[in-house]
């Protein structure tokens, strides 16, 4: 059970009105897409104080997962916070906003993110595949938001900074395990070939 | 722990492999909220330092992203500046970027004017990647260092036009947040950007929201270039720029069907797209033009009704409780029935919007309120949290106020649900509730065992909120009391101090049987403010003295607890913690108090709502608020100075009244300089000798010294000429002497004053045309609060009776009971009960 929540402002919001907050007193100067990045076992990133403090934030996540992960709808209310998910084999991505942010812009973090991930992991977006590459998870998601503010939103550029190498690890820091994996592949492809 | 694994850090040569390894560790840890001691983070922070040394691509970057996830809590982050800086300038581009961020979030104003220069370089940079990260940094710098960043207007203005779709959001976000506070600089950028067309969405999306902002600031027309900017968005090839632009629109304040039209139908066409989110967007904006505009979304409720059964549930939800506002009477039944088949899967939040939704349609259909008394009060036995059960208990109460016919049944529903109810708020409103409706039911008995109930099993708070309800039953019914006596007789027996108190209170109130005290202690109670009575109540334990304390020199509350109807709230201000502020006179108390000047006027009687005494767009914008005293009147003028290059002092408001009245102090604000509002006040006795004389007109003059200054720096001249600016009239009227008082129950209020000073008089209102006119009118120009829901006079009736009640100034009871008849004009009785003889003759005299 994994879920990837991340919370962020978003670049779009920075123009702040008074329709997008009622009650302007209460609100911070720049809107809030809390995008999350997921989960109980994974990253979870919050770009602003919706949930100060870490008991909040788990008991936030809690409560999204307990109300999403039954159903393959993507798009969910909670908590005065609009809430896009999508999930994949074990893993869930959450990506959260204001209210009054505009789903669709959402909408795009999350694709980017997913698209981003999946070519990263050659399509394989599980939670083993996604363990062994976290750094390139944390690097994903630093090149797709920065303090909230949307950097990106195509996955091909994201993957293209990202840039990280792929199994050119020299032989001597592999383990025999490895070694063998990455044989038993190569051997499968000129098979399939 | 991270400390001796860092030791890995140090081992030549470095292992990229396995130093990554930890780098996530480390931020894998800090991002699920483990807690690093100061020593440890800065320790380990100086061994991950040496990491810049290695050459290997990811590795830096995980530093990069250390540094910043560090920033926060570990010291002497600074160091690694040089080896960012020189990253930021390099060659590598992969580099670039992400050292600027990782910079920026550990530099401070003072460091920053040292990288200045990279960064004017880095926002001009070919590499999108660079750019946009600089950009992106100075955008999260203007909070701090507003000045620095300021200078690098031209920069980001070369950005703005970029090839790069992300690099032109971002310096137009940029440019836009070192501009807001000009209006004039945001309008041009606004014209130049919509005029030469932008290419990200993103951009677009953000030009919307600028420009509906403008258009609310200026009430700019809708034939303003920004809403046409606005509705040429609609036609954009990107969803979220259509989608941004259809809701703008909506949102827009005092949008006609017309101009909602063409929104309407992009959202139309979202309700059919197959992705989730799209529906989800176009079906809650659509809900929010239901709102105001109901008959702009009947032609959607066709696609409306194919997302009743959406797999996503709360897109259904939304879809159904738009149906539920723009829906017909006939239609509601099979809506209601769709609604209880999903209830219980669906979120909270979405459970208050529905109910929400069916609150408002009662008010639309009152026939059909027994079909959803029933559907509310299954609603309320299923389990939720408060603020979904609060939402049903103000429904349920808001249809029993509306509708008579539904009361008892309402009544009842209510009467279950505190049999079982763990929120003790509900429960004592509920209580209180029962107290004012229940003994005027036909059978008023029935509700006793309920409340009885209460008191048997319930905390402190509820038990003594079911004693007061009570009291109620045994003073409006006479058969009842003998029972109701015994119960309070065992009520005296609680472990609560509280509650027996109230038991004893109520008791000897009931025995006396009298219905004067009865109406004065049991159904309308005090009407003081809670912190002044509680300031009076010190000030008179300071000072003892020999004569009992003096209700009447407590100052009022001034908003009477009424029942507001709540509007229908968004959904997003529930999580909103709900402050008790000091009440708006009690702060005015407080600064009209520090002033020595106003010393022994007694407590504050009434503050005014502000009044302008100059037009919006001036050169010094003046208001009044009017405050009242028992024989004295303070005018506070907050005084706005907007010319930058004036320091204006001693600045004062003469005024030439018209009337008795008699100017008898000036206090003038010291200094006004530009832009920063400050007050002067003038103290005016009201005429003694002729206690008839409420109205008045001053008119004012305000009077000061001009010093000119430089606008830039503020630096004044040294002399000063004296020059005087003519405001508008100030007109004082009886509603200045008067404070509103809620009488929840008006019967007993009036039987209570007597006839001893009652007065009626007929009027003929001839320009006014309706009842609802004449009664807003009549409320507004006497000031006093209407009570028993005689505010809202019923459809289709040709007579209404106004209930009144307020304290005049000086502290007598004043209520009015205005009976209307609508002929040809409306023809208006005015009843007057006071407690004091001149009051009746004032209110007579002004209404005439």
């Amino acid at each position: 059970m994994n879920t990837v929540v991340c919370s962020a402002n978003s670049f779009a919001a920075l123009c702040y009105s008074s329709r997008y907050f009622p009650t302007a007193a209460n609100q911070p100067e720049v809107s809030h897409i809390h995008r999350k990045w997921l989960t109980s076992a994974l990253k979870n990133k919050y770009y602003d104080d919706t949930y100060p403090t870490v008991k909040e934030q788990k008991a936030f996540e809690k409560n999204i997962f307990n109300k999403t992960h039954r159903t393959d709808s993507e798009i969910a209310l909670l908590e005065g916070l609009t809430v896009v998910y999508k999930s994949n084999i074990d893993l869930y991505f959450y990506v959260i906003g204001s209210s009054h942010e505009n789903e669709l812009m959402l909408m795009s973090v999350l694709n980017c993110l997913f698209d981003s991930l999946s070519q990263m992991l050659r399509k394989n977006v599980e939670k083993r595949a996604l363990l062994e590459n976290m750094e390139g998870l944390f690097l994903a998601i630093d090149e797709i938001v920065d303090g909230g503010v949307i950097l990106e939103s195509d996955p091909q550029q994201v993957v293209h900074r990202v840039a990280l190498r792929g199994d050119d690890v020299p032989l001597t820091e592999q383990t025999v395990t490895q070694v063998l994996q990455s044989a038993k592949e190569q051997i499968k492809w000129s098979l399939l070939r | 722990m991270f400390v001796s694994k860092a030791r890995i850090f140090n081992e030549t040569p470095i292992n990229p492999r396995r130093c990554l390894h930890i780098l996530t560790k480390i931020i894998y840890l800090l991002n699920q909220g483990e807690h690093f001691g100061t020593t440890e983070a800065t320790e380990a922070f100086f061994a991950m330092t040496r990491l810049f040394q290695s050459n290997d691509q990811t590795l830096r970057r995980m530093c990069y992203l250390t540094i910043k996830e560090m920033a926060n809590i570990s010291e002497d982050v600074i160091i690694v500046t040089s080896s960012l800086t020189k990253d930021m300038t390099g060659k590598e581009d992969v580099y670039r970027g992400p050292a600027i961020r990782a910079l920026c979030r550990i530099t401070d104003t003072t460091m920053l004017q040292a990288i200045e220069r990279y960064m004017k370089q880095a926002i001009v940079d070919k590499v999108p990647s660079v750019s946009s990260s600089a950009l992106v940094s100075s955008l999260h710098m203007v909070k701090m260092s507003f000045d620095v960043v300021k200078r690098w207007v031209n920069e980001a203005q070369e950005a703005a036009s970029s090839d790069n779709i992300m690099v032109q959001y971002h310096a137009l976000g940029l440019l836009y947040h070192l501009r807001k506070n000009d209006r004039l600089a945001v309008t041009k950028m606004l014209n130049k950007f919509t005029k030469s067309g932008l290419k990200s969405p993103f951009a677009y999306c953000m030009m919307i929201r600028i420009a509906s902002k403008l258009l609310e600031e200026t009430e700019g027309g809708h034939d303003s270039p920004l809403f046409d900017f606005i509705e040429s968005c609609l036609r954009n090839k990107h969803e979220m720029v259509v989608y941004e632009a259809a809701s703008a629109i909506v949102h827009m304040p005092n949008c006609t069907a017309r101009e909602l039209a063409p929104a309407v139908s992009v959202l139309q066409l979202f309700c059919s797209s197959p992705k989730a989110a799209l529906r989800y967007a176009a079906v809650r904006t659509l809900n929010k033009v239901a709102m105001k505009h109901p008959s702009a979304v009947t032609a959607c409720n066709l696609d409306l009704e194919n997302l009743i059964t959406d797999s996503n549930r709360s897109i259904a939800t939304l879809a159904i409780t738009t149906l539920l506002k723009t829906g017909s009477e006939s239609s509601v039944d099979r809506l209601m029935k769709q609604i209880s088949s999903f209830v219980s899967e669906i979120s909270d939040e979405f459970k208050v919007v529905v109910v929400q939704a069916i609150s408002a349609l009662c008010q639309k259909y009152p026939r059909k309120h027994s079909v959803m008394m029933n559907f509310l009060s299954n609603m309320l036995r299923d389990d939720g949290g408060f603020e979904y059960k609060r939402a049903i208990v103000d429904c349920i109460i808001s249809i029993i106020e509306e509708n008579p016919e539904s009361k008892e049944t309402g009544l009842a529903h209510l009467c279950e649900f505190i049999e079982d109810c763990e929120h003790t708020v509900l429960a004592t409103k509920i209580l209180h509730l029962l107290g004012k409706e229940g003994p005027r039911t036909p059978t008023p008995s029935k509700y006793i065992r309920f409340i009885f109930n209460r008191v048997v099993l319930e905390s402190e708070a509820v038990r003594a909120a079911a004693v007061s309800a009570l009291a109620k039953f045994g003073a409006q019914n006479d058969d009842l009391l003998p029972s109701v006596l015994v119960l309070m007789k065992r009520c005296m027996m609680d472990s609560d101090d509280e509650v027996r108190d109230r038991a004893t209170f109520y008791m000897n109130v009931l025995q006396q049987k009298q219905k004067a005290l009865n109406a004065a202690y049991i159904f309308n109670g005090l009407s003081v403010s809670v912190p002044g009575l509680e300031k009076s109540l010190h000030q008179y334990t300071l000072e003892p003295s020999e004569k009992p304390f003096d209700m009447k020199t407590v100052p009022l509350a001034t908003a009477p607890i009424t029942e507001q109807k709540t509007e229908i709230a968004p959904v997003a201000t529930s999580k909103l913690p709900e402050k008790l502020a000091p009440s708006r006179q009690d702060i005015y108390q407080e600064q009209l108090a520090a002033i020595p000047e106003f010393k022994g006027l007694g407590p504050l009687f009434k503050s005014s709502e502000p009044v302008q005494l100059t037009e919006a767009e001036t050169e010094y914008v003046v208001r009044c608020i009017k405050h009242t005293f028992a024989n004295h009147m303070i005018f506070q003028f907050d005084c706005t100075n907007t010319l930058n290059d004036q320091l204006l002092q001693r600045v004062l408001v003469q005024m030439e009244p018209s009337e008795a009245y008699e100017v008898l102090n000036y206090v003038p604000a010291p200094s006004l300089p530009y832009s920063q509002p400050s007050s002067c006040y003038s103290l005016v006795r009201l005429p003694e000798d002729d206690p008839t004389a409420v109205s008045c007109t001053f008119s004012c003059t305000m009077k000061y010294l001009v010093r000119d200054c430089d606008p830039n720096t503020g630096e004044p001249d040294d002399d000063g000429y004296d020059d005087e600016y003519v405001l508008e009239d100030l007109e004082v009227t009886v509603a200045d002497h008067i404070q509103k008082v809620l009488k929840p129950n008006f019967g007993a209020a009036w039987d209570e004053i007597g006839d001893d000073n009652e007065k009626e008089e007929t009027f003929a209102l001839a320009t006014v045309r309706t009842l609802d006119e004449a009664v807003n009118n009549i409320i507004s120009f006497l000031g006093m609060q209407p009570c028993e829901r005689s505010d809202k006079v019923p459809e289709n009736k040709n007579s209404h009776v106004l209930f009144l009640a307020g304290v005049f100034r000086g502290g007598h009871d004043v209520l009015v009971r205005a009976r209307l008849a609508l002929a040809d004009g409306v023809t208006m009785q005015v009843t007057v009960r006071s407690t004091d003889e001149n009051v009746v003759d004032v209110i007579l005299a002004s209404v005439g």
